[in-house]
């Protein structure tokens, strides 16, 4: 068995195999996996006595249900209105600049994906962004500076 | 302060009470009849933002012939500039869990969820804690009723209530074609009240106060009070709780920075209003809805700017089911574009004003329904904008 075997049978324990039970399974593997792979959703299809093309359908639909690689940690910048007119732009460029990538990419060592994301909901307090779940507000170059050194060195 | 200064309100993020879970306590002591008869006289219209009476959905949905019947939160708020329903949970999660219970009582389901948004899920170890206490006391209460929750995946349009069942069903996100409505056939496919957040506390409230003073808040057709996210070009940017049945004009006192050029209330699918209307507009159901959003531009931003960002927004989030939306979303976009750059005529805009109002009556849900209010309200008050 693969881990990615092993991890959808513990999921599947946990949340059941039906249809229902799909996206949390889903959901459990990109969070430990960082990414769902095609291997991995034919596996769950196996699992939940789905056709493969199913799980697809449902695992492509989402944005934070990544399909391809991701690094261990995901960055998501908000770009929506109120966050790019408090300088979006300018956070964007601070963490290009830090990471030495661009918008889409991963870091070579796998660390690092650099995304952006539509409203994260924190619209009174931008620019914001999620690292993984973890939210992050008010950001200045500065603090995305001090946030990202933080991460860099765990 | 003046006595312009708009009335502040503490009953969603007022204090619990001292005992736990004692309303719901108390509401479970009642009948079922006198509970929706509470609900009716206090006037309470969902908060998500399209207004549908609570005391009919609850009705409608407990007469459905069935026997299994859900309880739904709609946590999955995603309209930009709202961030309301994360203060509420952060800060007064048992309200909304009380009012779900007593809403399973009413409409007699045994399993309640809660749909919380994948861009929340830092929240989920909190609501965890919550939720054991409320077992507990349900338990202690004799009340047959769990809630679970539910996480999405970062899809705006999963707060489409039938695109929500789809997503907890394991599919794509994809909204059903109405009729048939929830109150009838919801997740998976039983009579299903889903409520959003803010009405769940709502019913709570009434439900400790009475309807009589809770419709002392508010206007003949906004009963109560409501939680507004204010957001952009704002000195004090935040949530507040204010009586609905405002005018904009006091609320753009209040809020505005002094430079104030437009309002959008109800967020990117809601209305752009400008300046000159301020005074005649309320925010309401008798004027215009808001499930909470209130951005505010000053004169230094472009609204053409603001306007192609809305369409990127729904561009992305669009499901891809239906073709007016779909194309729609896309044509409206490069549209703007080509009128900025010169590539077509000023005029093209009267094409894509068409083109919107044909999303708003062929579109399937109310994603596609509604691009349509941002997109001609922003054309039309700053059309110089859009070309220059």
């Amino acid at each position: 068995m693969t881990d990615c075997q092993e991890l959808i049978k513990e999921l599947a324990d946990k949340y059941g195999r039906e249809r229902s039970s799909l996206l949390p399974i889903l959901q459990g593997i990109a969070e430990k996996e960082n990414f769902i792979s095609d291997s991995c959703m034919t596996d769950i299809a196996k699992e939940l006595d789905l056709s493969a093309a199913q799980v697809y359908g449902t695992a492509t639909f989402y944005s934070f249900l990544d399909t391809e690689p991701r690094g261990k940690y995901v960055i998501r910048v908000c770009k929506t209105i109120t966050c790019d007119m408090h300088g979006k732009k300018t956070i964007i460029q601070t963490l290009e600049d830090m990471l030495k990538i661009k918008i889409g990419e991963t870091t070579p060592n796998k660390k690092f994906t650099l995304l952006e994301t539509n409203c994260l909901g924190w619209c009174h307090e931008g620019p914001a962004m999620l690292i993984n779940e973890k939210p992050f507000s008010g950001l200045t170059p500065e603090k995305v500076h001090d946030i990202i050194s933080e991460y860099i060195n765990k | 302060m003046s006595e312009q200064t708009l009335k502040r309100v503490d009953l969603i993020f007022g204090e619990y009470s001292n005992i736990k879970y004692k309303v719901l306590a108390d509401t479970l002591k009642r009948s079922n009849d006198e509970i929706l008869k509470d609900l009716l006289d206090s006037g309470l219209r969902g908060r998500g933002g399209a207004g549908f009476p609570t005391a009919m959905k609850w009705k409608f949905t407990a007469e459905s012939p069935c026997d299994e019947r859900f309880v739904i939160c709609n946590a999955d708020e995603g309209e930009p500039g709202t961030f309301k329903d994360r203060e509420i949970l952060l800060r007064v999660p048992r309200k909304v869990f009380s009012g779900m219970a007593i809403c399973g009582k009413v409409i007699g389901a045994k399993r309640g969820f809660m749909y919380l948004r994948g861009e929340y899920r830092f929240m989920i170890p909190d609501l965890m804690k919550e939720l054991e206490i409320y077992h507990e006391h349900a338990q202690k209460l004799g009340h047959d009723f769990k809630i679970e929750i539910r996480l999405g995946s970062g899809a705006y349009i999963c707060g489409e209530e039938s695109a929500l069942f789809e997503s907890m069903e394991g599919g794509r996100g994809e909204p059903r074609n109405k009729p048939p409505y929830p109150t009838t056939s919801g997740f998976m496919k039983k009579p299903t009240v889903i409520n959003n957040v803010e009405t769940f506390v709502n019913v709570m409230m009434i439900m400790r106060l009475g309807p009589e003073q809770y419709k002392k808040l508010g206007t003949t057709d906004s009963r109560g009070s409501k939680v507004f996210s204010v957001s952009g070009d704002t000195p004090i940017p935040g949530i507040y709780e204010l009586e609905l049945g405002m005018p904009l004009d006091r609320f753009v006192d209040e809020f505005g920075d002094g430079d104030t050029k437009a309002v959008q209330v109800g967020g990117a699918s809601g209305f752009c209003v400008p300046r000159k209307k301020f005074k005649e507009t309320v925010i309401g159901f008798e004027g215009v809805p808001t499930g909470g959003s209130m951005m505010i531009f000053n004169s230094s931003r472009s609204m053409y700017n603001v306007l192609h960002n809305y369409l990127e927004f729904f561009e992305e989030e669009s499901c891809g089911q239906c073709t007016p939306c779909r194309v729609g979303c896309q044509q409206l976009r490069k549209g703007i574009v080509a009128v900025k750059k010169g590539e077509k005529k000023a005029n093209y805009l009267d094409q894509l004003m068409k083109l919107s109002e044909s999303m708003k009556i062929t579109a399937k849900c109310g994603l596609g329904q509604s691009v349509a209010n941002s997109f001609s309200s922003i054309v039309n008050n700053f059309k110089e904008e859009m070309i220059y």
